[in-house]
């Protein structure tokens, strides 16, 4: 009980930007991981239905990979603002 | 302790180097060179005679148009797009030559990793498809990205600000963020990896086993590299490849 009163007592004391700074990095961390759950979810069952549609009709191959590109282009634009965002916010 | 010695630098610090001189520096010097690299390359292979069999400089060229009429300009466009083909082939091949040096050692900075050479092509782009769009369809390029064919009149408020904020605003927008936050994605693990094995190597400890653990983050570092190899074609593909969509959906109306 001694050893952690002195413990607490020897800690430096907590500024504002202190806390603002663990706010920052909580927060940062919170917002990259929230904005990957969706677009990894959606690429997994975009790039999963593609494969499935390729092995049916290996000579639409070509067209469903394209197709497959553009969408995992546009499902991935989020998780990149998630992670501009965490640079914005952390860094 | 490995927390204490593990210091990650300052943002600035892995992505600013000192300017080469006044206003010159390394990502401006790594755009320029992709830029003459990619004009060489294209202009000694036009020189060769186009009756012999392709080889060196000219298979590599002859390679890259027909990927890029094939694999892009067919798939999006149809055959009406293929006078496209030397705009795409120069927007690829520069921004696949800025990719790349992210992982060529020395040079180790992808120069999309920076928001100005993103930024600067996705306003090209965003003229050159409203420039397509205004040339092809006149006036009515305007109501007719606004409000797709078939939208009943009591939802054309809603469905044209959506649609005006998607196709005009946000469409450049996510371009850029989409090239210039994975390639600043994949640098920064990069950095990660290598500092974590430098610092796995060099640190002054007692534990013995220690030292050795270099290699996991080493092995991280040598996949994470085939992997930028990677992200680098892919990039430069989906940047290509968007711009074809844009291009053509300007050009021709959805039905």
């Amino acid at each position: 009980m001694e050893a952690l009163a002195r413990l607490i007592v020897t800690e430096p004391p907590q500024t504002p930007s202190d806390v603002k700074a663990a706010a920052a990095a909580t927060s940062a961390g919170f917002a990259y991981g929230l904005a990957a759950i969706g677009p990894g979810i959606g690429i997994g069952y975009l790039v999963g239905k593609s494969v499935e549609a390729m092995a049916r009709q290996p000579e639409a191959a070509g067209m469903v990979r394209t197709t497959m590109f553009l969408g995992i282009a546009f499902t991935e634009a989020l998780a990149l603002i998630g992670f501009v965002v965490f640079i914005l916010i952390g860094l | 302790m490995i927390a204490e010695a593990f210091e990650f630098p300052e943002i600035n610090a892995i992505l600013r180097w000192k300017d080469l001189f006044p206003t010159f520096n390394k990502i401006a010097l790594i755009a320029v060179a992709a830029a003459v690299i990619g004009s060489v390359i294209f202009i000694l292979a036009g020189r060769k005679n186009a009756l012999e069999a392709p080889k060196g400089v000219r298979n590599l060229a002859e390679t890259s148009v027909e990927f890029i009429e094939n694999g892009i300009v067919m798939q999006t466009m149809g055959k009406e797009g293929l006078g496209w083909t030397p705009f795409l082939l120069s927007l690829f091949i520069f921004i696949y030559l800025c990719n790349v040096p992210g992982i060529i050692p020395f040079l180790q900075m992808p120069a999309t990793a920076r928001m100005a050479i993103p930024v600067f092509l996705s306003l090209l782009v965003w003229v050159i498809y409203n420039g397509v769009g205004l040339k092809h369809q006149g006036i009515k390029y305007l109501t007719n990205t606004i409000w797709p064919p078939g939208v009943p009149v009591a939802l054309k408020p809603l469905v044209g600000i959506i649609e005006f904020i998607s196709n005009i605003i946000v469409r450049p927008f996510s371009l850029t963020v989409r090239l210039f936050a994975n390639m600043l994605a994949g640098h920064i693990l990069l950095v990660t990896f290598a500092l974590l094995t430098s610092s796995l190597i060099t640190a002054e400890t007692s534990q013995f086993l220690l030292k050795p653990m270099a290699i996991l983050p080493f092995f991280m570092l040598v996949f994470l590299t085939a992997f930028e190899v990677l992200v680098a074609f892919l990039q430069a593909y989906i940047f290509t490849i968007l711009t074809a969509v844009y291009i053509g959906g300007a050009a021709h109306p959805e039905h």
